[in-house]
């Protein structure tokens, strides 16, 4: 980050991609101890830990990480508001995993070849997104290609979260990555991978009226107030406090 | 934690480039492919390999402890099978 100086390092776009990871490694963090299965709940958490790692690195370029994480209010808060839903069944936490991973692959695949403040960053979190997507593919794969019951729970769990996936794709200040072309990969990539799974694409708007997508803006989702009181009332409640 | 009926495997590491795959523990999984993705995230977390089997726990037959005496106590008594008769030449390192 020398190279370019921190007064170069746009704030926004750091704060965007670090609450990304931030809040979505909060949510698969909450599978622990409530997984499927033992395996599942360290595969959860091991993605969790990369992408809280990714955060710590993000938000440190906008400022001091423990204040950012701890004390903004929920307004403050500039991430997607797919990465803020609750966890739901299994089959929803793959959905979610699937949209994100595939943009977060791809996203960071384009930062990693060029010379932007996020490209050292990037050019490692490529490998462990690179593991998130695939972790999603076989599991996306496996439940839509399952049982009766498991088609239908992936099948409602992709529909459920597919109006929120428009808003990976809307232009935040400061990040230089050719957005329009990496909706398309996604798009591609996604179709794919359900086509395999036995699902279809779902139908409904992505963008629009109605379309969700504020998250950048600082609008979010019901259930995020909930799960940021969870995140910093330790914080909060014992400013300072150390283990 | 609900039980599951996922078939057990058994994981074997290489902790690095020339040492043999030894056996590091096992795991649940349906099939192979997840099986090879929770070694991963089970057993090479802190860097603990470069390479990674897993076989069917089902597949691998082992010999009984009934077995035991037959099997090893014959071996016990023949020291003239381990190699301590040799004088090691001087200059001989790493022997």
């Amino acid at each position: 980050m020398t190279a370019t100086g921190p007064a170069t390092v746009p704030v926004t776009a750091a704060l965007a991609l670090g609450d990304d990871a931030l809040v979505l490694s909060h949510r698969l963090g909450e599978w622990a101890g409530h997984a499927p299965v033992l395996e599942e709940e360290v595969a959860l958490a091991n993605i969790a830990l990369d992408l809280l790692g990714q955060a710590r690195v993000l938000l440190s370029l906008a400022g001091d990480e423990d204040e950012l994480a701890y004390l903004r209010e929920e307004r403050a808060f500039r991430n997607l508001q797919l990465v803020e839903q609750p966890n739901g069944d299994f089959a929803h936490t793959i959905a979610r995993q699937l949209y994100f991973s595939t943009y977060q692959q791809l996203l960071y695949a384009e930062l990693a070849a060029g010379t932007g403040p996020f490209a050292p960053l990037a050019a490692k979190a490529v490998k462990e997104v690179a593991y998130h997507r695939d972790h999603a593919e076989l599991w996306t794969l496996r439940l839509g290609d399952g049982t009766e019951t498991s088609h239908e729970r992936m099948r409602l769990a992709c529909d459920a979260l597919w109006r929120f996936t428009g808003e990976m794709f809307q232009p935040v200040e400061g990040l230089d990555a050719g957005l329009p072309a990496l909706e398309a990969r996604w798009l591609e990539s996604v179709t794919d991978v359900l086509g395999r799974a036995g699902l279809t694409v779902p139908e409904g708007p992505r963008t629009g009226a109605w379309s969700a997508g504020a998250g950048r803006q600082g609008l979010h989702t019901e259930p995020f107030g909930r799960m940021l009181a969870e995140m910093q009332h330790l914080h909060r409640s014992h400013p300072g406090a150390s283990w | 934690m609900s039980t599951t009926d996922w078939p057990l495997w058994e994981v074997f590491v290489r902790s690095r480039r020339g040492l043999s795959h030894t056996h590091a523990g096992s795991l649940h999984a349906p099939d192979a492919e997840l099986a090879l993705r929770n070694a991963r995230d089970l057993y090479t977390r802190r860097g603990e390999g470069v390479s990674i089997w897993v076989v069917p726990a089902a597949a691998i037959t082992a010999s009984s402890p009934d077995e035991k005496d037959p099997f090893f106590e014959p071996s016990a008594d023949k020291p003239y099978r381990h190699p301590t008769f040799y004088e090691i030449p001087e200059g001989v390192k790493h022997l």
